[in-house]
């Protein structure tokens, strides 16, 4: 089928993916850069475009409240923060996992305060990912718009029940203008499908109790649950993919690889960045350095499996977090060399941290990386760009 | 074991089968010949152990009193006390 190519920035790409889906409940507090996801959205609710009840509540922290009741009720809800908004969330991250509500929630990462800062890194997600939501993360617009409907058929499986956040980078994606083949409205609809909400309070014939005491006798055993349906969503995930790529085209992993096969040096990283490294790996690959990128586009549940297949034989991986862990490593440095160890042996393996409050990451910065780990010039922790 | 996802409670007046007698330390005793009927223990027992016949007074289900002692506080005949299990 035909489609037109649109200009659309990552934040109205999203608001338009949930004007074609028509979500039940729309609830959300402006924090840039989410601010004009909802926005924009809103206005589609004024104009009658969607059928979707639209709650402005005092903070994000009523906000996703909110959608964990509106979800609790049996409807369909979305939300969106970034920064210290999703860090206000925080307390409501594990409640809506642990009630095992499908709500879906665009993240438009922004670094954390202090000091203050709106611009791009991975701070906010990486300081939720143990709250029990799947995590997808986008490296450009058109990414960023597949994830949110991808998200939804993800959260809602009846395998999976759980929120999902699905992420894009805070300016470089939310606000840049960007080339995107949307999908007919009428796809998106039969791809979400029909939401179908498991034991809802407004099914007044079979009355339940959400958010009951749970003590020591079984609170172990539901978070288990959690844990088993955090790992279903694993299947899950790449189900999904392949049949929107039936629909769309566009194939999705759960792990993303870049030249990484041949590859003897390989970068890891999340989000935007994962499109700036491809040009860098094009033009080490020009020189003769083996060179490959790869990004874990389903952060949670990562998949380690995958990760420690990709990295086995290699001479070097550097990982790359947009976000500083002190006082120990830095998450996806964790959690790549903690898949790894599954290996006979392990490949070297550097830490890079770099991008702090939006601090841009050129392509050679990327090529410096690559150049450091072949020249044996790569430290265990290394400070990409740091101004000392 | 098999639990519902999220820990909903899918069986309404389930809370029948929770025992919570087994968090009592100190237990009420209910003296009939003091009491006048007067429902205060029912209209402040934070669960519904009073047992109530014919709207009196019929003593108090143990399998769910947590021995707060609310009754016997507020008791104006003194029919209730609490001893310690």
């Amino acid at each position: 089928m035909e489609h037109k190519d649109i200009a659309i920035n990552g934040d109205y790409a999203i608001a338009l993916a949930w004007k074609q889906v028509d979500p039940d409940v729309c609830s959300a507090y402006p924090i840039t850069p989410q601010t004009i996801i909802v926005e924009r959205f809103s206005e589609y609710v004024a104009d009658g475009e969607v059928n979707t009840e639209f709650v402005c509540t005092e903070s994000e922290h009523s906000a996703l409240s909110l959608c964990i009741a509106s979800a609790s009720a049996g409807a369909r809800s979305v939300t969106a923060t970034a920064a210290v908004g999703l860090g206000h969330m925080w307390e409501m991250l594990g409640t809506t996992a642990g009630l095992r509500m499908p709500v879906t929630m665009a993240v438009t990462n922004r670094a954390l305060s202090a000091p203050i800062n709106i611009h791009c890194d991975h701070g906010d997600a990486m300081a939720s990912r143990d709250s029990g939501w799947v995590m997808l993360f986008s490296e450009n617009v058109q990414e960023a718009y597949d994830n949110a409907i991808i998200s939804m058929r993800i959260a809602e499986h009846k395998d999976v029940q759980l929120p999902v956040m699905f992420c894009l980078d805070g300016f470089i994606l939310t606000h840049a203008i960007e080339r995107m083949t949307p999908m007919e409205t009428k796809d998106v609809k039969a791809f979400v499908g029909e939401y179908d909400p498991v034991y809802p309070l407004l099914d007044w014939k079979n009355p339940v109790t959400h958010g009951a005491m749970d003590l020591s006798d079984v609170y172990y055993e539901h978070r288990y649950q959690i844990l088993e349906a955090i790992q279903a969503a694993a299947k899950v995930a790449e189900d999904v993919f392949k049949d929107f790529a039936k629909i769309t085209g566009r194939k999705y992993n759960s792990l993303e690889k870049y030249k990484c096969d041949d590859a003897d040096y390989i970068a890891v990283c999340l989000g935007s960045t994962f499109g700036t490294i491809k040009v860098a790996v094009d033009q080490l690959r020009a020189e003769g350095k083996k060179v490959g990128a790869m990004m874990p586009r389903l952060y949670r549940p990562l998949p380690i499996d995958d990760i420690a297949k990709a990295v086995e034989g290699k001479k070097g991986i550097a990982v790359l977090d947009r976000f500083m862990t002190f006082g120990s490593y830095s998450p996806l440095y964790e959690d790549v060399v903690t898949s790894a160890t599954s290996l006979k042996e392990m490949p070297k393996m550097y830490s890079y941290i770099y991008g702090l409050g939006g601090r841009d990451v050129k392509v050679s910065d990327l090529e410096s990386v690559y150049n450091d780990m072949i020249g044996n010039k790569s430290k265990k922790v290394n400070h990409l760009g740091v101004k000392l | 074991m098999s639990l519902v996802p999220g820990g909903r409670v899918i069986e309404p007046g389930s809370a029948l089968k929770f025992l919570t007698g087994d968090w009592r330390s100190f237990r009420p005793v209910y003296d009939d010949k003091k009491c006048s009927h007067c429902m205060l223990c029912w209209m402040y027992c934070p669960d519904e152990t009073i047992l109530v016949k014919d709207g009196k007074m019929n003593g108090i289900m143990m399998t769910h009193c947590k021995g707060c002692g609310l009754c016997a506080k507020h008791c104006p005949k003194k029919a209730i006390t609490m001893i310690q299990e």
